[in-house]
């Protein structure tokens, strides 16, 4: 890693310099509109070699998976094969245009439709609509589906949607953007669905529920075709959350389950890069119920040829034009590759990894609910007095490896959610799994060195209370 | 198996530490009759007839690489610097997470930090977040973030010539609210503006061209109590006034133009800025400045506990990511450009744009319909303008949006765009052609 | 945990103190401590008449957000504008410069289905 601070870029900036070589005109000047003209624009001005040193120097302050072990739970930190940006780099994708008119998008077209089919395949649905840019879009696509569904049989009655506990914040807070309210059903002892709660809960005001599955404890929630009958015999649907899809690719489709809309994290099971926050992409699938709902438009083949088409009881676009595109170039090489045994096998060893690491790690780390685990397991990291999951992530990071996800989900307290993925082989999970148990020993003979890290960073850790007391979000000088 | 790391060997070693006897026990918590269902999926290609595969698809695309390119309507054609792609794809950048550990994220936070920067001084806000999916869900965000900071009022009024899918996004968000959408057309400054208006939302420049100095617009919506939401080209804001100096509330902005391709749509970049008044209500990751305990200067995600993650059904948004590597090409891109860059660009998009409409509107039957312009401009046509795009587009001149495809009734106009990526002699093939099909 | 015995309070721990005909309403030391550091509080307009139970306002933390209800239904006459610049006042003095807003009680009964010090003491302790 880089530890040296780097300036910002308006700190680094001199009068007079430009890293562009722009083309002189070739046509008359024509008259401005004076009133219009701005007098100040306050970006900097830096030479090419400046700019590339900058940009460089700071992908050296990150840890990635091209660098680095990132065992995040729920977020999937697979390897992004080289050969998806190799595709998507192609100028006939990145320098094609939305509007060209259909007979001018023949090969987009058709690769939107081959994967339109690919991931219903996948996931048992009737259709699907690749226009959600993100999981947290398609969700929310899903849920406007599920009020649109009750409304157009004229049913205004159903406002309520039930939510396990252990779901992400994502859920409750789409369903609010839908106008629906939320009802939280706890957990039962097993880590799943707490059925009698469930039953309590249901009835004629009921749009739905959202289910992950497997959850975010890593469990797989063994009554998942009961939780639909029940749903659906109440007159409500069942949204899906593919977060973590990872874990069953190839082995469970939730559309044969039982499962009326979903969606799919592209940037998550079907490999394409986090890129430090986005873009994502996030398809949302459905079955015969729902699948008139779908956001458009989506690719139709008519003869020979490829169309966009929007399904007849469609809520509208999600987006302008058809979802992030160069992200599903990148996914559709990727399932190409794989194929169905390619799929399952992704899914066997994802889970397989967990597992392991699973065995692993928890005498040293309490496993709040013991069963098998699907793609993740949740431990706990309060090792000995005023050692708590923080520090074990935080002192991870002195060991080379990105901290699992902590504090997540909300029912286990302490929580430190792993998930290694299908690409890490047994030698980085041992080195992970020698790292933890060297902390947990440190945590009982020398805590101070958990509590000070980390100290290998370029930084250590962050005053967040002052940073949100007084926030500074942009360059003042 | 291509990505997979695990020999069998290795699984069966790990099964042994994990104490299960199969891969298939692993799996015994789904339904027998669900486990491993048939998979009907082509069969797997290696990755050079992968790459085959989609270079032979991505060739049936007609693209600006070979064609003279006219064809904005909120995608558009500029030039993208070599340092740009080359400093974006870095793995460090590309796979990376979500920066929610600060010591291991640095380099992504200080680039957050920097674009937030930079686009706040462009478009003359006092905050810009970290980005959200593209400029038509980031008008749909701020539209909402609008009515929920004024309780009880319940219009809100767009213009007529605002992009027709960003009108679509905006409905479809607005869905389940009881909320009145009404479009006015022409000067958003006449607008009916009452106080039961939370928001009035103007187009800098129009989706069909037109160019406004929108401040007289700003105070008569400031004089009702509603919110102004601009929703700006910014790359126009290179060499005019921000919107910001107009008087806006709120920002969006579609950022592809800086330093991202057109890539069939997507992904885009949603800029969304704000006054420092309304930065609570502000959905979306907000990255700002920290210190260590021994001082040192760092960054960090802040303001969170407006985000999903913590306030879950009362978030004022779901959103939970950014458009992280398109929002880094176009910090890489303010950062190249600088001042003097991004306002030549400005300045060549201008001329070109004007010299063209003159050919243009110098060919008989047809007219540019435009007071004032930036870089596209509406053309009324002598004959049907889908049949104009078709015939100029098989020959590689792609003359622009026939407005037919969003209003069927509008047959004979056509919305032509120019940018510093046209030469005069493309700019003159177009008129050319143009001639050559209606004469 | 501190309690201010004048106080009455609701479950979710906001407390309500009489001075004169007015009310004094903030939240109590045992709600500031598993907050943790408080980043920001957002309070209501004066002049806002608002019924017992009702969302006042937020407060957060870092990790956390949690609404403000109205301990008794009132019309809002002052809001502690000390709190925008500095918002751990309610951490260092929830009881005293922390206090939040201060209202005109319009149903002053209300008073006597609040928690006294004594049973909200018993309640908190539960957690």
């Amino acid at each position: 890693m880089n530890l040296r601070p780097e300036p910002l870029v308006y700190e680094l900036s001199s009068p007079g310099r430009t890293a562009v070589a722009l083309p002189k005109s070739d046509v008359p000047a024509y008259s401005r509109p004076s009133a219009l003209v701005r007098t100040e624009l306050r970006l900097p001005e830096l030479d090419e070699l400046t700019v590339v040193r900058h940009f460089t120097r700071l992908s050296q302050k990150n840890f990635s998976i091209d660098t680095h072990f990132y065992p995040l739970g729920s977020c999937t930190m697979k390897y992004n094969p080289k050969v998806n940006e190799a595709a998507a780099a192609n100028p006939g994708w990145t320098r094609t245009h939305p509007l060209v008119g259909e007979a001018f998008s023949q090969g987009a077209l058709e690769l939107i439709y081959r994967l339109q089919a690919m991931l219903a395949e996948i996931g048992g649905f009737e259709a699907v609509s690749l226009q959600p840019a993100a999981g947290a879009h398609g969700e929310l696509a899903g849920v406007f589906m599920i009020r649109a569904y009750h409304l157009a049989r004229g049913d205004a009655k159903r406002t309520k949607m039930l939510i396990p506990d252990s779901a992400h914040g994502t859920n409750p807070a789409s369903c609010t953007m839908a106008g629906l309210e939320t009802v939280t059903i706890p957990s039962n002892a097993e880590g799943g669905v707490d059925m009698e709660a469930l039953k309590a809960a249901l009835g004629d005001d009921v749009a739905g529920i959202m289910i992950t599955n497997p959850n975010t404890l890593g469990l797989f929630e063994r009554n998942i075709e009961e939780i639909a009958r029940l749903v659906h015999e109440a007159g409500g649907l069942v949204y899906g959350d593919g977060a973590n899809m990872n874990a069953v690719t190839g082995v469970f489709k939730p559309g044969e389950a039982g499962i009326d809309v979903m969606h799919f994290n592209l940037h998550k099971t079907f490999s394409t890069p986090h890129g430090g926050g986005g873009p994502g992409a996030g398809m949302v699938g459905a079955g015969k119920l729902l699948a008139d709902f779908l956001p458009g438009p989506i690719a139709v083949k008519r003869g020979e040829a490829y169309a966009l088409a929007t399904p007849s009881k469609s809520i509208g676009r999600m987006k302008a034009f058809y979802g992030n595109f160069g992200v599903l170039v990148r996914a559709y090489v990727y399932v190409r590759m794989l194929g169905a045994a390619g799929l399952r096998r992704v899914a066997e060893n994802a889970v397989l990894n967990a597992n392991y690491l699973k065995a692993r790690l928890e005498k040293a780390y309490p496993v709040k609910y013991p069963r098998r685990c699907m793609h993740e397991f949740v431990a706990m990291g309060n090792l000995a007095e005023g050692v708590h999951t923080l520090d074990v992530a935080k002192r991870l990071i002195d060991y080379g490896i990105h901290p699992p996800t902590i504090y997540f989900p909300l029912i286990v307290p302490e929580a430190l959610m792993v998930e290694p993925t299908e690409t890490e082989d047994k030698e980085a999970l041992d080195e992970f799994a020698e790292a933890m148990l060297k902390i947990a020993e440190e945590a009982r003979t020398n805590p101070v060195l958990l509590h000070n890290a980390p100290v290998t960073t370029p930084i250590g850790r962050l005053d967040e209370v002052a940073a949100a007391r007084c926030p500074v979000l942009c360059y003042r000088g | 198996m291509p990505f997979v790391a695990n020999s069998d060997a290795d699984r069966a070693a790990m099964l042994a530490a994990v104490g299960a006897a199969s891969i298939e026990e692993l799996f015994a918590d789904i339904p027998a009759a669900r486990r491993f269902p048939k998979l009907d999926l082509p069969e797997p290609l290696s990755e050079l007839e992968a790459l085959r595969e989609a270079e032979a698809m991505a060739a049936r695309n007609v693209t600006a690489a070979t064609c003279a390119w006219f064809l904005g309507a909120g995608a558009y054609n500029h030039f993208i610097p070599s340092v740009v792609p080359a400093l974006a794809s870095r793995g460090e950048f590309l796979t990376a997470y979500t920066p929610y550990q600060p010591e291991v994220s640095q380099g992504t936070l200080q680039a957050i930090f920097e674009y937030q920067s930079m686009a706040a001084a462009l478009l003359g806000m006092e905050v810009v977040n970290a980005s959200h999916y593209d400029g038509a869900t980031a008008l749909a965000e701020a539209a909402l973030m609008a009515y929920h900071n004024a309780s009880g009022r319940a219009r809100l009024l767009l213009p007529a010539a605002l992009h027709p899918e960003y009108k679509d996004v905006v409905r479809t968000y607005f869905a389940a609210f009881p909320v009145q959408i009404e479009e006015y057309a022409g000067d958003p400054a006449k607008a009916a503006l009452d106080d039961r208006v939370f928001a009035l939302i103007a187009a800098y420049p129009e989706f069909e061209g037109e160019l406004r100095d929108l401040s007289p617009a700003a105070e008569k919506a400031h004089a009702v109590g509603a919110l102004f939401i601009i929703q700006a080209d910014p790359i126009m804001c290179g060499f005019l006034k921000s919107p910001g100096e107009l008087g806006a509330d709120i920002v969006v902005a579609e950022g592809q133009s800086l330093g991202n391709p057109m890539n069939y749509g997507g992904p885009f970049l949603g800029m969304l800025g704000c006054t420092q008044k309304l930065v609570r209500k502000l959905p979306g990751r907000i990255v700002g400045e920290a210190k260590d305990h021994e001082g040192r200067k760092g960054f960090v995600l802040t303001l969170s506990a407006r985000e999903q993650h913590i306030r879950r059904e009362k978030a004022v948004s779901n959103i939970c990511s950014n458009q992280g590597l398109v929002m880094l090409q176009a910090c890489i891109y303010l950062a190249a450009m600088g001042k003097g860059g991004l306002k030549t660009v400005a300045e060549l998009c201008w001329d070109k744009a004007h010299y063209a409409a003159e050919l243009i509107g110098a060919i008989p039957g047809f007219r540019v319909e435009n007071k004032e312009f930036f870089k596209e401009f509406r053309v009324a046509t002598p004959i049907p303008a889908e049949e104009i795009s078709e015939r100029l587009s098989r020959r590689c001149v792609v003359p622009g949006l026939p407005l037919s495809r969003y209003y069927p009734e509008r047959k004979n106009e056509l919305l032509v765009c120019v940018t510093e990526t046209c030469t005069r002699a493309q700019i003159e093939l177009l008129a050319a052609s143009l001639r050559e099909v209606t004469q | 945990m501190k309690i201010d015995t004048n106080a009455r309070y609701r479950t979710s721990h906001e407390f309500a103190r009489k001075e004169g005909a007015e009310i004094v309403v903030g939240i109590s030391d045992h709600a500031q401590e598993s907050l943790g550091d408080i980043v920001f509080v957002e309070l209501p307009e004066v002049g806002k008449t608002l019924k017992q139970g009702e969302a006042f306002g937020v407060v957060e933390s870092v990790k956390a957000a949690s609404d403000l209800y109205m301990p008794l239904s009132g019309k809002v006459i002052a809001v502690n504008e000390a709190l925008q610049g500095d918002p751990a006042l309610v951490n260092r003095d929830c009881y005293g410069k922390g206090w939040m807003i201060r209202i005109a009680p319009t149903a002053p009964a209300e008073w006597d289905g609040l928690l006294d010090a004594a049973a909200y003491e018993k309640e908190a302790g539960k957690e």
